[in-house]
């Protein structure tokens, strides 16, 4: 193919980038390739391994949009900015909420649909409107060995066959490099209320997070500043009925502390979202997922420097000093759930590794299929199972 | 529906094989006697039965985890079933198979409200799964019309759906933990009560495998409170092309029903005759039904009926009570019992994208006269989910053949304008033939690479999914190894 060099460009200084412009280029690129690769969306959340950047700024673009079918067609590159306008022009969004990471990593860069669903990126509105991948109806990647493959297809209901869909959302290009993704979107209600309740301490904001997501009024937002002592509840939908679900909730949840209405609801959520409290400061940044009644007992016990509660409880960021191994703390204190290194310098990444390990019959079936659908090793080697791999293999 | 040949030396070894389960199993939970395992010869897809070696009814992980690891050290497959009730032939045995129904393993392990999830034993009805919660004004969203019989362990397997789903999800987007036996006796915990599981999403793939991967004992759901009420309209339009823009349009304006039901002018007809409804006799109907508050109920139905006017409806009615609520649902909940009273049916269940509905339809009805068989068409619209029923006699010879012809066709169709040759039902033995219309042999080398993994002899129940032909190479040196 003559459109493709011989060898990587030099882009960014040594570093090397291939920028296949389709999926035949992408495959031809993995087929030909000798060495291991970073795959990278719009490169938000850095390069986990070490290796030729494999970018996917090439493969751009809309492929099909149907509002009245609420699916979206897009190739794997396309930055979330441009879907998120063309979406909003006929009033619908993506409803998992992707992170924008820049913040919280200090990286440049645009978000891409590709990343977003390479590592399940899913906001706050996870409790009730679920996860990326619950929002992924089909696929095409390119596997390990170069081949393109598909699976699902543009329609909400398929069973047709194995999901290797879900597979995909989370398997962070370990498993095959998404070239086109398709995708439910959902409208943009009418209208969004925010609540904040004055709550001091942790186990009675864990409640009071229960008592609105067990209630019958859709919460679509539950997290907790602990730093400001305020649990904040979302209402989503059409305006008479936010307004109708918010004098409700109110009421019910003045037992909890005392309810105020938030102006910014907007910028609220995707504060929290991107966990702006975090940003500009110092240390390591942990996401460590529990049931959301565990969060009051693990606490205590992770000495961070900050948390911040999203998901009912459920999803705890931690800042912590840099080189805690927050997972053993995790384990000590007999909880289960898994946690995240999200940020750290290399010397921790190395040690520590950026995903929990897992238990060895699941470690064994996770590996089987990385063998499998990348044969040779070359995906993001090592980025999911650094802690299995023996120390010369580290990426 | 060709079959692979039954293993001689498994058939010759039966004996054997039962004492080894019996040493592991209570006396009532092995079945060997040919009549009673006769009882496990078929599921819901009637038309093929096929009597398995054993059938085993464990209590138990551990029992399960000691069935499955006797068969891998024999060579014997296995075939797992909930309650029996797949459409798609997904628990059909062969010959040489032991059955390994979970339907005893029925327990609720643990209801916990503050976390919004329930912990139940794999061979629960769907429905008991809410009825366990609905106390506390809670329910498990996925509804498949099946639900007062269907176990979880099959809703799992195929990954059902349901009329709910538009608002609410499928199985796997209210599943968050499973235990799982592998082939070998393995037992492994994926996920649990927090909201995504770490590593990669075993539990998406398991989800949807037809039982092909592993057994699952124990499962993890999401329960939710319920909402204040649900209302429906019920809609009629002299045209399928107008009830179809219709429902566009109500997704456009961004109301999200919780249900979007449609049937077409036979399907009416059959339901009117059956269950004397009221229906008005049109060319399509819709059945939309909202939910919250009253008030909010309201609101919502407002903007239906507004968008629906515009679109010239010949009726219109709304639900002003429980009782007009249940008028308008009666029709369509009974649709399969009218179909059934009138003849035999085959229930197709692909999916299409909501744009195509008037395509496809016209469509249906084209081939329906083609092949001299009626079909009634009754969906979820919202989720473009079909539901072709096609009426056939199976007394009369050659009909069954003309009748799967005929719904290989419309599979074909929906395949051909974007969709899937199934939305909920599962492949089974059914659409096993028809995959290679929606996937390359490459995909499938994909799917198959995964059963490799998981079950790397592929003993777990065989020749459903994928064509024979593309499993072949796989199955003939695991048979070879015996």
């Amino acid at each position: 193919m003559g459109a493709l060099p011989p060898n990587p460009q030099n882009i960014f200084g040594k570093m090397k980038m291939y920028t296949p412009q389709d999926e035949a280029e992408l495959a031809e690129v993995i087929a030909n390739a000798r060495a291991p690769l970073c795959i990278k969306g719009g490169g938000t959340r850095g390069c986990g391994v070490e290796g030729a950047a494999l970018s996917l700024a090439g493969l751009s673009g809309i492929e099909l949009y149907e509002p009245g079918s609420l699916t979206l067609v897009v190739k794997a590159g396309t930055p979330l900015a441009e879907i998120e306008a063309l979406l909003a022009s006929e009033g619908q969004r993506m409803a998992f909420e992707p992170m924008d990471a820049r913040g919280l990593l200090g990286t440049v860069g645009a978000p891409t649909i590709g990343g977003a669903f390479a590592t399940n990126s899913s906001g706050p509105r996870r409790i009730q409107a679920g996860a990326a991948r619950d929002y992924l109806l089909g696929v095409r990647f390119v596997d390990g060995a170069g081949q393109s493959v598909k699976n699902g297809g543009r329609v909400m209901k398929n069973v047709t066959g194995y999901d290797l869909v879900k597979l995909m959302a989370g398997a962070h290009g370990t498993l095959g490099v998404m070239s086109e993704v398709s995708l439910k979107v959902l409208p943009i209600p009418e209208a969004v209320a925010s609540l904040s309740l004055a709550v001091a301490d942790l186990p009675t904001a864990v409640r009071a997070m229960s008592a609105a997501l067990g209630s019958p009024y859709d919460v679509t937002g539950a997290a907790y500043d602990p730093i400001a002592g305020l649990v904040h509840i979302r209402l989503e939908g059409f305006a008479p009925s936010v307004q109708y679900r918010q004098e409700k909730l109110t009421a019910e949840l003045a037992g909890f502390g005392l309810v105020a209405l938030q102006d910014d609801a907007a910028g609220l959520w995707a504060g929290i979202r991107d966990v702006s409290a975090f940003q500009g400061r110092e240390g390591d940044v942990w996401r460590i997922s529990v049931k959301p009644s565990d969060a009051p007992l693990l606490a205590p016990v992770l000495e961070a420097e900050a948390l911040q509660f999203d998901w009912g409880g459920g999803l705890i960021w931690a800042l912590t000093s840099a080189g805690l191994d927050l997972r053993a703390r995790v384990a000590a204190a007999g909880i289960a759930g898994h946690a995240t290194l999200v940020r750290a310098d290399q010397a921790t990444r190395a040690a520590l590794g950026q995903f929990q390990p897992q238990a060895k019959p699941l470690e064994a079936i996770s590996d089987g299929l990385r063998r499998r659908f990348d044969p040779r090793g070359l995906l993001n080697p090592g980025l999911m199972n650094a802690g299995q791999m023996p120390s010369g293999q580290k990426g | 529906m060709e079959m692979p040949v039954p293993d001689s030396t498994i058939l010759a070894r039966k004996a054997h094989l039962a004492r080894r389960l019996a040493a592991v199993l209570p006396d009532d939970a092995l079945i060997q006697d040919e009549m009673e395992t006769r009882a496990y010869e078929c599921d819901g897809l009637a038309a093929y039965r096929c009597p398995p070696l054993l059938a085993v009814l464990p209590r138990s992980t551990q029992e399960v985890s000691d069935v499955l690891r006797i068969c891998h050290e024999e060579g014997v497959p296995v075939v797992p079933r909930g309650a029996g009730t797949s459409l798609a032939g997904g628990a059909l045995p062969t010959a040489d198979s032991v059955i390994l129904g979970v339907a005893r393993m029925n327990e609720v392990l643990e209801a916990d409200y503050d976390n919004r999830v329930i912990r139940v034993q794999s061979g629960r009805t769907n429905l008991s799964v809410s009825g366990a919660v609905e106390e506390e004004e809670f329910f498990y969203a996925p509804d498949p019309s099946s639900q007062l019989a269907c176990a979880i362990a099959g809703n799992i397997a195929m990954n059902s759906g349901g009329a709910h789903c538009l608002k609410y999800g499928v199985t796997t987007n209210n599943l968050l933990g499973v235990t799982l036996v592998m082939m070998d006796g393995t037992v492994v915990e994926i996920g649990g009560a927090h909201l995504d599981a770490g590593g990669l999403d075993l539990l998406g793939v398991i989800c949807g495998s037809e039982g092909q991967l592993g057994v699952v004992t124990e499962a993890t759901l999401r329960i939710l409170r319920k909402p204040e009420g649900a209302r429906p309209v019920l809609i009629g339009y002299d045209s399928n092309e107008v009830a179809g823009a219709c429902v566009s349009d109500i997704i456009k304006a961004g109301v999200l029903p919780v249900a979007i039901e449609f049937m077409d002018r036979p399907c009416i007809e059959a339901c009117e005759a059956f269950a004397k409804a009221g229906y008005p006799m049109c060319e399509a109907l819709l059945i939309i039904e909202v939910e919250g508050s009253d008030a909010e109920i309201a609101h919502q139905l407002e903007l239906i009926v507004e968008i629906a006017r515009t679109h010239n409806p010949v009726e219109l009615r709304e639900a002003t009570d429980s009782d007009e609520a249940a008028r308008i649902w009666l029709g369509r909940k009974s649709a399969f019992g009218a179909m059934g009273q009138i003849n035999d049916y085959m229930c197709l269940d692909g999916t299409i994208p909501v744009g195509s509905l008037p395509q496809v339809l016209r469509r249906i009805g084209e081939l329906s006269k083609e092949y001299g068989l009626d079909v009634a068409n009754v969906f979820h619209a919202g989720d473009g989910n079909m539901h072709p029923l096609i009426l056939f006699d199976a007394n009369k010879p050659g009909d069954l053949e003309l009748c799967e012809e005929l719904g290989a066709e419309i599979l074909k169709l929906c395949v051909e304008v974007g969709g899937c040759l199934t939305g909920e039902h599962g492949v089974g033995i059914e659409k096993r033939d028809l995959m290679l219309h929606q996937y390359s042999p490459v995909d499938l080398e994909a799917q198959l690479l995964v059963k490799d993994v998981f079950d790397p002899k592929w003993l777990l129940n065989p020749a459903k999914v994928f064509p024979l032909s593309a499993t072949e190479a796989r199955r003939a040196p695991a048979l070879a190894a015996e």
